[in-house]
């Protein structure tokens, strides 16, 4: 079953997931875990905290780009009647580098109150240059530095040859924000030396940390290790790759709360969320491609540049997925701008390599004269898993109907509606974080999994429910899942896709741990040996013959007081086959454009991807929904639009920092490359699905427009302008 | 928000007795919509909110020989379902359905769409409505103003007005009546908007001692009305551009038309240019565009907007063929 072109050199272990005919729950179409706690509201996140005597804490925030605190005086707030605590962030002499750095923080005992705290604290600032815009490198002033050069083969040679066609453009992302719709923050609670942290984390094993590391330096708290520190996250309302560590303002809350002895929750409000919650770097480049007349790329050259904010913003990975271009020059350039920094946003600078790097391709099969499709086929040799994309651009080709839909650029349609499809292609890692799982098994037959993880929405509970039960033969209500509490063993921070395979590995062997020891406790009743026996349909049997058996519950009473509890362990010197990493994917858009509006409309999207084994496949293929419904929003609608003049951002809100509804995504297709791909174990898959889709609507557009909108997002004036119909100056 | 007192009057001569003389002294509350996000952002600090909704007087809708009397507090998902409302004024319908949130639609009303303050960014962020840095500086010509108008932007005003209703309500000839301690005036909804020129003033006729109590629109007579909204998304957002006509038609000729534009200017745009090219014509795709093109021939974009003015023609085309029954 496990293909040796997928994954080589492993060993069959008794840890390896069941064969796909004695699977019951994995891979079976089982809903979310919590979905009724969420439906009915039952799900209770941070900002719900209400501990009694509860002060709410609130910021105040730079109102400039650039500016240093000349002076700051907070004693009108403190005077205000319900506030009870203010602290100064940011000192006389401070040097703030974007809108929305936090100043100062008031605690009081309702949050109306604490919002008048922070407009009674005085600042005085002394305003300095500031960039808030970098996709005009000519206006960028002294605040660009080259970053990155890499070279490869020889590009001059490549582009001079007489049998290459080369294509040339300008290419764009932009920034965007997380625009999480739960926003970051925590309730901290004290009891003694030891402080609770209700937190909105991806990450409950290391926020503690974070926050002990910085009380240890405080004085009256220089006793504080991270034992005393616990984070609680039941559920999350997104974080996106931009809640790993404890922020500045969770140091606050909980430095509040312990001044005042009271419960302090702070989440930022929604325009310093949008502020300073985390942002995608842009990036900009200038591409050229060369390549021969059969579709092979031989040749590529791009100057680009990006900002992530203050410290600029790094080189993508360019050219993307189609890494073995054998001749090809990387120049990047960053960019600082006067703006919130960037985080880690749902897979690190792909989605602007695969913009790059698949419009760049897809203009020169265009140049070429070739469907993109067979351009994308003809050239799968020059990246890693050339086999599996060629079987995911067939199988997403098939989904949309790629040869019907396909046509040449400006053969749109003859009314002012276009027609157009477009097509990438995406990679990533997905490798399992460590992990441990605790199984306990009780002697009333309860079993209880254990980890210091937490489900983002990601559906990290089901799989983790679906790994234990499968493991015990039992129906998935017959596990409880305890997680998001880092009480729990410890388990990796949930961000680059890497906690599904941690977690189902740890659980499936701590399971199967647990299990040896509750058949050796059966297996005398049985009158056999543990090695006979198996645990099926909630029952323990000597395999093979059913009229030997006990009921679960009986099983587990023959343990008599004594409860079972492993640990299970990602990774483990016994590896066996639970998890791999690196996967690929390809989507493919079909856009529907009103020529006279510019008004842009996804009709339809495929998304084909690999990830290993799939646990849980409604919840990983609404990840992938998730996924491509971010995409288009990207797409086609964010935007972080600053003013330069004043240096704030004019749209840190919900009214102009636009989302998709769900009348506006179109079709969606997910299909999940199983079968043969199982034998890889599992891979992770948060982020891969969400790399293509503005690089496939990219290319959608202008198959139907027949000519490319360079930037995303392409909102309807950047359409227009393509057009020549006069667009934004 | 700032604190403020709380008033629920039962009447409106109740309600006009709290007003105060000056802008800031009372707001007046009906569905919250705006008011309370203005208030949120510190825009707008009135000392006293006066609720609306416990005025009887305010609410229903009912027909007299004048026509159909509109409450100002009767909400808009309310409005939308009226018989009258859906049989007569296609127009107004699809401009309520414009409002592009079902909870919007169920709180907001008639009264608070046509007071609504405009969206300007720089507004709201607290520039001013004439959107000026510290140092008096015009932010909007160099600034950000891909949203804002095309049309009546020489002043100082570059906003677009917000208001959905408009637009249908002066192309169907409707009026409202503004109660004040004086008596009742009745305003044709056309003159109601105006393009403020102090930064202080409002961009509808009303004094602060007054308060909207229905709007009247005239039997329609047979005339086709329709309006058009150039979206860029069915979720929640604001047209990028609007337009509503009401044609008089003698057969298949325009007797007279109204073609009002919305989000294009700082009040909705009665195009008497685009009237003018209608008259004697039949509907069909080159008079629509001809209008479309008249009713934008004295557009000034901006430096970011000039895609507007394309979509203002798209809406007068589509709104002129959708009610002609040829879209």
């Amino acid at each position: 079953m496990r293909p040796a072109s997928l994954k080589e050199g492993n060993v069959p272990s008794k840890y390896d997931w069941p064969p796909a005919e004695k699977r019951s729950l994995i891979g079976k179409r089982h809903n979310r875990l919590d979905g009724p706690h969420k439906a009915t509201g039952a799900a209770k996140y941070a900002l719900d905290r209400n501990a009694p005597g509860l002060l709410h804490g609130k910021l105040l925030i730079s109102p400039h780009a650039h500016a240093k605190v000349v002076s700051i005086d907070t004693s009108e707030a403190e005077k205000l009647a319900g506030v009870k605590a203010v602290r100064v962030i940011a000192a006389a002499g401070t040097e703030l580098m974007w809108q929305g750095s936090p100043v100062a923080v008031v605690a009081a005992e309702t949050e109306e109150v604490a919002r008048d705290g922070v407009r009674k604290i005085k600042v005085n600032y002394e305003v300095l240059p500031h960039l808030v815009k970098e996709e005009d490198l000519n206006k960028a002033g002294g605040f660009t530095k080259p970053s990155a050069e890499q070279n490869q083969g020889n590009v001059e040679q490549a582009f001079a040859a007489s049998d290459v066609v080369v294509s040339e453009g300008y290419y764009g992302i932009n920034t965007i924000t997380h625009c999480c719709l739960e926003p970051h923050g925590l309730a901290a609670e004290w009891d003694g030396d030891n402080c609770t942290l209700h937190s909105s984390t991806q990450a409950v094993g290391r926020v503690g940390g974070d926050l002990a590391k910085v009380l240890a330096a405080d004085p009256g708290t220089a006793n504080i290790k991270p034992a005393n520190v616990r984070v609680i996250t039941q559920y999350m309302g997104g974080g996106f790759g931009s809640k790993f560590s404890a922020d500045r303002w969770d140091i606050e809350s909980a430095r509040l709360s312990k001044q005042t002895g009271k419960p302090v929750k702070l989440l930022l409000e929604r325009d310093a969320e949008l502020l300073m919650g985390g942002a995608r770097p842009s990036d900009y480049g200038k591409i050229k491609v060369a390549a021969k007349r059969d579709g092979s790329i031989v040749g590529w050259q791009s100057e680009s540049w990006s900002t992530g904010g203050p410290t600029g913003g790094g080189m993508p990975p360019i050219p993307y997925v189609f890494t073995e271009i054998p001749n090809r020059r990387m120049r990047h350039i960053a960019v600082s701008t006067h703006t919130g920094p960037q985080r880690a946003w749902r897979a690190p600078n792909h989605q602007q390599a695969a913009v790059l790097t698949m419009g760049a391709l897809d203009d020169t099969a265009h140049k070429l004269g070739m469907n993109p499709l067979d351009f994308f086929l003809k050239n799968v040799g020059l990246t890693p898993r050339g086999d599996v994309y060629r079987a995911e651009l067939l199988k997403a080709a098939e989904l949309m109907d790629w040869k019907a839909k396909w046509h040449p650029r400006s053969q749109g349609g003859s009314g002012h509606i276009k027609r157009g499809v477009g097509i990438s292609l995406h990679t990533w890692g997905g490798r399992a974080h460590d992990s441990d799982c605790r199984i306990i098994i009780n002697p009333d037959g309860s079993v209880q999994a254990q980890l210091g993880s937490q489900d983002l929405g990601t559906g990290t509970r089901t799989v983790i429910g679906i790994v234990a039960a499968e493991t015990l033969g039992l129906p998935l209500s017959g596990v409880q899942v305890q997680i998001g509490d880092s009480n729990y063993p410890a388990s990796g921070a949930s961000g680059g896709s890497t906690t599904v395979g941690g977690v189902s590995s740890s659980t499936r062997r701590a399971s199967i741990k647990a299990l040896d020891k509750l058949l050796e406790a059966v297996a005398p009743s049985l009158g056999t040996t543990a090695d006979k026996l198996v645990a099926v349909d909630g029952r323990v049997q000597v395999a093979g013959d059913a009229s030997k058996s006990l009921t679960w519950k009986a099983a587990c009473a023959k343990l008599g007081t004594r409860k079972i509890e492993e640990i299970g362990r990602q990774p483990a010197k016994d590896e066996g086959n639970l998890n791999d990493n690196g996967v690929g994917g390809v989507q493919m858009a079909e856009v529907e454009i009103d020529t006279e509006t510019g008004i842009v409309a996804v009709k339809k999207t495929v998304a084909v991807q690999d990830c290993g084994l799939v646990i849980a496949p409604k919840t990983a293929e609404s990840q992938v929904l998730g996924a491509v419904i971010m995409g288009i929003c990207s797409a086609l609608y964010e935007e972080r639009i600053y003013d330069q003049q004043v240096g704030k951002m004019l749209n840190a809100d919900m009214e102009f920092y636009k989302l998709s509804g769900i009348g506006d995504v179109g079709e969606i297709v997910v299909h999940m490359m199983t079968g043969v791909y199982d034998g890889r174990g599992v891979i992770g898959l948060g982020e891969p699905p969400a790399i293509s889709p503005p690089a496939a609507i990219y290319n959608a557009v202008a198959n139907a427009l027949g000519v490319r909108v360079t930037t995303i997002p392409m909102t309807p004036d950047k359409v227009l302008a393509a057009l020549g119909q006069g667009g934004r100056a | 928000m700032q604190t403020f007192e709380y008033a629920n009057p039962k009447t409106v001569k109740e309600a006009l007795g709290l007003l105060g003389s000056q802008w800031g002294e009372a707001g007046l509350l009906a569905g919250g919509t705006d008011l309370l996000s203005l208030m949120k952002d510190y825009v707008e600090s009135p000392k006293r909110v006066v609720s609306l909704s416990g005025i009887k007087e305010l609410k229903g809708v009912k027909s007299s020989g004048a026509g159909l009397h509109i409450g100002a507090m009767v909400v808009l998902e309310d409005l939308v379902e009226n018989g009258t409302v859906r049989k007569e004024y296609a127009s107004l319908v699809a401009a309520i359905r414009g409002v592009s949130s079902p909870q919007i639609r169920a709180m907001g009303t008639v009264g608070g769409d046509l007071c609504q303050r405009p969206r300007c960014w720089y507004y709201r962020k607290g520039f001013g409505l004439f959107g000026r840095d510290s140092n008096g500086r015009e932010l909007v010509p160099n600034g950000e103003n891909r949203y804002h108008a095309i049309l009546g932007n020489s002043g100082p005003a570059k906003f677009v007005s917000a208001s959905s209703l408009g637009p249908a309500l002066i192309a169907l000839g409707a009026k409202v009546t503004i109660a004040s301690a004086s008596g009742n005036r009745s305003v044709d909804v056309e003159k109601f908007f105006v393009t403020p020129s102090d930064p202080h003033s409002r961009e509808v006729d009303l004094k602060p001692n007054e308060i909207l109590t229905e709007v009247v629109i005239p039997a329609s007579g047979g005339a086709k009305n329709a309006t058009y909204e150039v979206r860029q998304k069915e979720a929640l957002d604001w047209p990028l551009a609007t337009a509503s006509v009401a044609l008089k038609m003698s057969g298949a000729t325009v007797q007279s038309a109204r073609v009002v534009l919305g989000h294009v200017a700082p009040t909705p745009w009665n195009s008497t240019e685009a009237a003018q090219a209608l008259a004697g014509k039949s509907i069909d795709e080159s008079t629509a565009q001809a209008a479309a093109n008249a009713a934008l021939s004295k557009a000034t974009p901006l430096s970011q907007n000039a895609y507007k003015v394309q979509l203002a023609k798209v809406a007068v085309k589509r709104a002129l063929l959708a009610a002609a029954g040829k879209a």
